[in-house]
């Protein structure tokens, strides 16, 4: 016994050995490795023996007084339990041991239990009142894992026990005791189905609880007890599709395709006729609820608000690390989201391609049934199609398979090329496969299917066999499909005919030959009597084929052929196989008048050699469609145990108002927070036209004022052209407008022009990019002028003065940098009455535009790249005093990080404490002045504690001007008016550019862009270092390591 | 869902059975070994296979089939997913997973799967979770257990297990607080005869390694997050922020976690590192064939191109290859007809090659397939795609953590693999 113990320890140490540390095996000395190995030659013999009396030394350990021994002993037996080994005769001596303190003996006692108390039942009785104690356990652990093991041990007779401590523990405060008991749902279930209805009760309990640890687990035992009970679901939809993102991954997938099923019964079709959608309704309407509404009640068909709850928030679950969830998403979309949608699954599930071997081949099957229905969906990506030489064979015929579907008249010579090398490919099955793919791709696009045929005849004089079978196989099909004008196809194939050797290309080849004996009238005979010759050692299939051959031949050229079809006759007649036989003596009476054939024998031509038609070679998943996307069904094409299958939607939706609950949703409140954002931003230009109108009073005559002053602060580089034809621009508007009107009355104007323009453009982010401070490096620059043009083309739809301003736009672009753009288009839109632009603007269209896109990214500089802040200031101002607040007092800081929410707003940490002592609600941000200014709130703060502080960061627009932003904070019951004033350094964003670019973005600046400020150096530091950090503390900006600060 | 688990070995021996139901026998497996005397490699062996009363779902790692038994309907990727956390837990647990790992570690193991399934639906799976319940065998441990009688099972719930972040347990305790990110990025390229590139895309992943005290509230964003195109994130990660802002924030798991994959697709922007040269003929009628083959860096921005390793299948017809390498070794296997040459390092000035015959079976005729060449190499201090990480901030905590990003990349399926620069922030 004491070996055994020693022989346990040496080999946890050896394992241990494995993951250990250098430090750990320098401490292992040379000498223990050998003892060890004796002791594990040792214990194995020792194993052996355990066979016989084996058990019976367990059995003393185990009712031995010593904790040690028992445990030993427990992991010999579950060793034992995962051999596979019989161990049930130890049940009384484990079983005393339930009540162990020990609790990992315990545990192992427990694996021992569940394993073997259905077959002791008697003796596990014993053990059911340890486990009655432990459910009262004030630990939630041992209560959960005591109500594991009652309800896995498969016992009829503690049916109504297992049942009470279901009940109990459902109600448990544990989240998780509540989990194990809809887990216990499922086995009671599963042992006594009587119980059903009481189970159905606490399923409905548990479903109504708000915990994402029960959610996945009750809907899992819903699925098991009582799939068909959709009525259960209805109060509690919602908050499982909002709980949905928090819930562990697992339940994810079992919450999504019972709501998936759930729908389906639910709601009607977004699929009908006349239903339009926004291409950009996915990213358009995520956060905005409002407009949704505003948007369906224009549609013909409108989608239940549940309906896109649901879309919505699963969305983002494709972003899942786990394959399966990702795979459930997508099957929820391809069942109930509308045909536009559907599109957002295909890049997540192109990612599942890089995964394991095995999630590769259920993806691929799945993207198999898809690209049937959808081609477009998968196209863009079919070079994540291709076969590598490292797949297995089951996934290179299911890529073939794909890239069949996606094969067009556009792409075929693309996905011909590749299945040219797939054709020499060593994996001779693989080979075949794509020589049958080539033949469909002949067949569906009419275009290739002469090239397809002199390809596939190519190869026919491959050296490999199975190659020249399966072309022959494919040949025949094509040839069947267009009879016409391939006599020489047919000849040749007749001269292949000795060489070939696969039974099955033989007798494609004699159909092929009797089907168009007509056409081959001198070949054909020949054949026959070749086939005459050798007929005793073909294959049955072979045979066949010669018998249909000789048949019709006896029929079309009675003359050369009739000695040798009574000869082929004869020989079927005493076939060994009774197929041929059988088929002889059919064929015989048929062709042969007689006496005793009867009417025949007339018609004996016309069913033999009547047209028949041409099989239609289509995908193998064709019939797969009806089953779920990503289920077991599908996978293997067959019905599984326990598959629910969906229901069509229903033609008029159920009443919609079962799914109401008092209880208001989190997430209708968040929808006009994010709207309410939106509405601001599209005021902001209003407020940047106030400054300009400031900069203008005080720079009288500088036309291009506004240009200059976003410019300044981008240093972006552009060629000395852009700017001179931009100037110009603005001088023609200028010019025109002064003549009309007074300069008042011109800055009203400029301002409702403004507000029409930003209102079009409320979306494209980049229009904003060009006046902001904060970063946006070349790369984002480049794109998001990309950006600009796609969302100008969107908005040229909307009405006539968008239109003419993205023509603007568009055309300026040819030699502007992106931000210069915009500024140039506000001059040109102020003043849109003026005839030059309008004549310009009507010429472009979209793909000119885009043209001219690429044209003006050609001219932007390599050069500019944002650097990253080298200094954030810890100085903080205050923004509203706790005498004022009431108790809330709120400061501000500037991060000096590029805001994330718009590139042309600066971040803002605002920190709020709450100082009085009792709580304060519903902090957020009311109205601002002026009414144009642009900020990203912060999410409404539902509650501050007294004494507690929160820090949010929020975003302003500032439009390049130390004007201060005025807002209100607003508590539940006050409204507090605040300010923010920024220093003129906190605007800047810093740049990296070569001292060149630097000196011509220099002499670009107008006036207005310097700012100084002394600084007091003390002479004690005057290291470059320290004046750096002076500076830095003023003004957000880089360092440049010459020495020479950026601008 | 699930119902019970057998683990077989490469030679077709059960060696380990865990039921979460009532016990299915053994004998189920027989389907599974029929399917596998069929496929012609271990890795044809059909994922789903269907039985008159149950479903195998079956995965393969380390030379390890992991065997799933199921009796209704469930999506097969719940399975393989499942199993594959499996095999990943049990690496994380005995630092490999093999036969003899798990053998020696059996009761670990069973314990392990005993949490990780209830009534075979996935209870724990999160690692932090799991190394509280069960601690991982290490030397000093066991040591500690057999003196002491301790156990190595926990006796609490796991904290994370309640809390709204259940990949992190709480009271993490570290002297020396550090995060290190690994950028690693794989290109996988299919390039044809004449060396103009088929496809190729980047695949990447930020792996991470915490060890940060208390409940660290990290950012990390980057100086180019555009270039993500499609990314998948560990559950930590806020995916509201990150639609926002392009930034990532969260609160990390501790210990080693995949951080995110992300993909890279437009073609453009992948520059095949290397190119080959090569000439591989066969002459009609002789029993011999000239084999040649030239590599060269390319694109490489003056780094160098390191432990590259050609392999290429040759035609069944080949005997065997008499050849001779400028640098490196390289071994011919006559029986899978498996060449492979270690080049090593690529020296610009003096390109490896591999010259020499092949002799071909007596009659036998001229094979009319082309070998594929696979290649992988690594590249020091190169981004591929470019990505660069911006900052990473720590909020929640006030120690100041040590923080090292590093980038590297790794061989993809068909062509190459890199390693990228090493900076602190």
């Amino acid at each position: 016994m004491v070996s055994c113990r020693c022989a346990e320890t040496v080999l946890n140490m050896r394992s241990a050995l494995v993951s250990a540390e250098t430090l750990q095996l320098t401490l292992k000395p040379e000498a223990p490795r050998l003892e060890e190995q004796a002791l594990t030659l040792q214990s194995s013999g020792w194993d052996k023996e355990t066979g016989k009396h084996g058990n019976e030394d367990l059995k003393e350990m185990l009712e031995s007084n010593k904790e040690s021994l028992k445990l030993e002993a427990m992991k010999r037996v579950v060793g034992l339990i995962a051999k596979g080994k019989n161990a049930s005769e130890l049940f009384p001596a484990v079983v005393k041991n339930v009540a162990s303190k020990n609790i990992e003996l315990k545990k192992l006692v427990y694996v021992y239990l569940v394993r073997y108390a259905e077959e002791q039942q008697d003796l596990a009785l014993l053990s059911i009142s340890t486990f009655q104690r432990a459910l009262k356990d004030p630990n939630q652990l041992i209560r959960a894992s005591a109500l594991r093991v009652l309800s896995s041990i498969r016992v009829p007779i503690i049916v109504p026990i297992m049942m009470l401590a279901i009940k109990e523990a459902a109600a448990d405060l544990s989240p998780y005791v509540r989990k194990t008991s809809a887990h216990a749902i499922q086995k009671l279930y599963s042992l006594d189905p009587d119980q059903k209805e009481q189970l159905i009760e606490v399923i409905e309990k548990l479903l109504k609880d708000k915990s994402t640890l029960v959610a996945g687990s009750v809907v899992m035992a819903f699925e098991e007890v009582c799939p068909d009970r959709i009525d259960l679901i209805h109060k509690n939809y919602r908050k499982l599709c909002n709980l949905l993102v928090d819930v562990e991954e697992w339940g994810q997938v079992v919450i999504i395709s019972m709501l998936t099923r759930y729908a389906r019964t639910q709601f009607t079709s977004p699929w009908k006729e006349g239903f339009m959608f926004d291409d950009n309704e996915k990213t358009f309407y995520d956060s905005d609820a409002e407009e949704k509404k505003d948007q369906e009640e224009t549609k013909p068909y409108t989608m239940d608000p549940d309906h896109r709850l649901l879309l919505r928030n699963t969305k983002p679950l494709l972003q899942s690390r786990n394959t399966a969830v990702v795979m459930a998403v997508a099957q929820l979309y391809w069942h109930l989201a509308p045909k536009q949608e559907v599109c957002i699954v295909t890049k997540s599930l192109v990612r599942l391609l890089r995964s394991h071997r095995e999630v590769q081949f259920i993806v691929l099957q799945n993207i198999a049934t898809m690209t049937i229905q959808r081609k477009g969906m998968f196209e863009p990506y079919m070079k994540s199609f291709y076969v590598r030489s490292t797949d297995a064979t089951h996934i290179k015929t299911l890529k073939l398979e794909i890239l069949t579907n996606l094969a067009n008249e556009a792409n075929i010579s693309t996905i011909l090329r590749e299945f040219q090398t797939y054709v020499k490919s060593q994996d001779k099955e693989f080979a075949a496969a794509t020589i049958q793919a080539i033949g469909r791709c002949a067949t569906n696009i009419s275009e290739v299917t002469d090239t397809c045929l002199n390809g596939l005849v190519l190869l026919l004089s491959n050296r490999d066999e199975t190659v020249v079978a399966e072309s022959v196989v494919v040949i025949k099909k094509l040839l069947q499909t267009q009879p016409t004008q391939h006599s020489d196809i047919i000849r040749h194939m007749a001269k292949l005919f000795d060489s070939i050797t696969v039974s099955m290309a033989r007798a494609s080849i004699l159909w092929l030959i009797g089907e168009y004996c007509e056409r081959v009238p001198k070949i054909a005979p020949d054949v026959l009597r070749k086939m005459a010759k050798s007929f005793t050692a073909e294959d049955d299939i072979v045979k066949l084929q010669t018998v249909n051959l000789a048949a019709k031949l006896y029929l079309t050229n009675s003359k050369q052929t009739k000695l040798l079809t009574q000869y082929i006759l004869n020989l079927g007649k005493y076939d060994q196989n009774y197929d041929i036989r059988d088929r002889t003596r059919f064929i015989r009476q048929l062709i042969v008048p007689s006496e005793k054939s009867g009417a025949l024998n007339k018609y004996a031509r016309r069913i033999l050699l009547a047209s028949k038609p041409a099989p239609v070679l289509e995908s193998a998943f064709k019939d797969r469609e009806r089953f779920q996307l990503g289920s077991l069904s599908h996978s293997l094409n067959s019905k599984a145990n326990g598959y629910h299958e969906l229901s069509d939607w229903p033609a008029v939706a159920p009443d919609q108002s079962v799914r109401n609950v008092d209880v208001i949703e989190p997430v209708k409140e968040r929808a006009p927070a994010l709207g309410k954002t939106r509405k601001n931003k599209s005021q902001d230009k209003f407020y940047s036209d106030e400054e300009d109108e400031n900069e203008e009073e005080e720079e009288e005559g500088s036309e291009s004022s506004e240009s200059s002053s976003s410019s300044s602060e981008e240093s972006c580089s552009e060629s000395e052209e852009e700017e001179e034809s931009e100037k110009s621009s603005g001088d023609s508007g200028k010019n025109s407008s002064s003549s009309e009107e007074s300069d008042d009355s011109e800055q009203e104007e400029k301002k409702k022009a403004k507000q029409k323009k930003s209102k079009a453009s409320a979306d494209s982010g980049s229009d904003e990019n060009g006046n902001g401070p904060v970063g946006h490096d070349s790369c984002s620059s480049a794109e998001s002028s990309s950006e600009s043009g796609s969302d100008s083309e969107d908005d040229s739809a909307d009405s006539p003065p968008p239109q003419k301003k993205n023509a603007n736009k568009s055309q300026s672009k040819v030699v502007m940098d992106n931000s210069k753009n915009q500024v140039s288009l506000l001059d040109l839109d102020d003043f849109s009455p003026v005839p030059v632009n309008t004549s310009q603007s009507s010429v472009l269209s979209p793909s000119l535009m885009s043209d001219l896109e690429g044209l003006s990214l050609s001219n932007m500089s390599p050069t500019l790249q944002v650097t990253s802040p080298t200094f954030s200031p810890v100085k903080t101002h205050e923004l509203l005093h706790h005498m004022s607040g009431k108790g809330l007092s709120a400061t501000y800081h500037f991060p000096r990080q590029p805001c994330l929410y718009q590139p042309s707003m600066v971040s803002v940490q605002l920190t709020l404490t709450n100082h009085s002592d009792q709580i304060l609600e519903e902090i957020h941000v009311g109205e601002r002045s002026p009414a144009g200014l642009s900020i990203h709130c912060f999410n409404t703060i539902e509650r501050l504690q007294p004494e507690a502080s929160v820090t949010v960061s929020m975003g302003i627009d500032f439009s390049d001007s130390t004007q201060a932003a005025n807002f209100q904070l607003c508590t539940k019951e006050d409204q507090f008016n605040v300010s923010i004033q920024p220093g003129v350094g906190e605007l800047l964003t810093p740049c990296t550019m070569t001292q060149q670019d630097f000196s011509k973005e220099q002499g670009k600046l107008m006036g207005m862009n310097e700012t100084s400020a002394t600084l007091s150096v003390s002479t004690a530091i005057s290291s470059a270092h320290a004046v750096s950090n002076q500076v830095l503390s003023v003004a957000n900006v880089g360092v440049v390591s010459s020495g020479s600060v950026s601008r | 869902m699930i119902h019970s688990l057998f683990l077989v070995n490469a030679s077709g021996d059960i060696f380990l059975e865990k039921h979460w139901k009532s016990v299915v026998s053994r004998s189920v497996c027989d389907y599974f070994f029929e399917a596998q005397e069929r496929a012609t490699e271990p890795e044809n062996v059909p994922p789903v296979i269907s039985t008159p009363h149950h479903y195998l779902i079956s995965v393969l790692r380390h030379r390890i089939y992991f065997v799933a038994v199921i009796q209704s309907e469930v999506p097969p990727l719940f399975v393989i997913e499942f199993l594959h956390r499996v095999v990943d837990t049990f690496q994380d647990y005995f630092g490999v997973c093999t036969e003899a790992a798990i053998k020696d570690n059996v009761v670990v193991v069973y314990e392990l799967l005993e949490e990780m399934l209830d009534n075979g639906f996935p209870l724990a799976t999160e690692s932090n979770i799991l190394k509280e319940l069960i601690k991982p065998p290490t030397i000093l441990r066991t040591m500690v257990n057999t003196i002491t009688g301790s156990t190595n099972v926990g006796e609490q719930l796991p904290t994370g297990q309640l809390s709204v972040v259940p990949w992190r347990r709480t009271g993490v305790k570290y002297t020396n607080n550090e995060a290190y990110f690994d950028v690693v990025e794989e290109i996988d390229a299919i390039i044809d005869k004449s060396g103009s590139t088929i496809t190729a895309e980047i695949q990447g992943v930020i792996d991470a390694c915490v060890k940060l005290t208390g409940m660290p509230d990290l950012t990390l964003s980057f100086m180019n997050p555009r270039l993500l195109d499609d990314v998948s994130f560990h559950p930590c990660v806020r995916f509201k922020r990150w639609e926002a802002e392009r930034i990532l924030s969260f609160i990390p798991p501790d210990g080693n976690f995949r951080l995110l994959s992300y993909h890279v697709s437009s073609q453009n922007l992948v520059a095949i590192p290397v190119y080959v040269k090569h000439n591989i003929t066969f002459r009609e009628g002789s029993s011999q064939g000239r084999f040649d083959l030239t590599l060269g860096p390319k694109q490489t921005m003056g780094k160098a191109v390191e432990a590259v390793l050609v392999s290429s299948q040759l035609p069944r017809g080949v005997l065997n290859a008499n050849l001779n390498p400028s640098q490196g070794t390289y071994t011919f296997d006559p029986v899978t007809k498996l060449l492979t040459w270690d080049v090593g390092k690529i020296n610009p000035q003096k390109l490896p090659s591999l010259k020499g015959t092949m002799s071909l079976q007596a009659g036998a005729s001229k094979p009319d397939e082309n070998p594929t060449i696979n290649i992988q190499l690594k590249i020091q201090q190169m981004a591929i795609s470019g990505l660069k990480v911006n900052r990473l901030d720590m909020y929640g905590e006030k120690y100041k953590p040590f923080k090292g990003i590093k980038y590297m990349t790794k061989a993809g399926k068909s062509v190459s693999s890199y390693l990228f620069e090493f900076l602190f922030i």
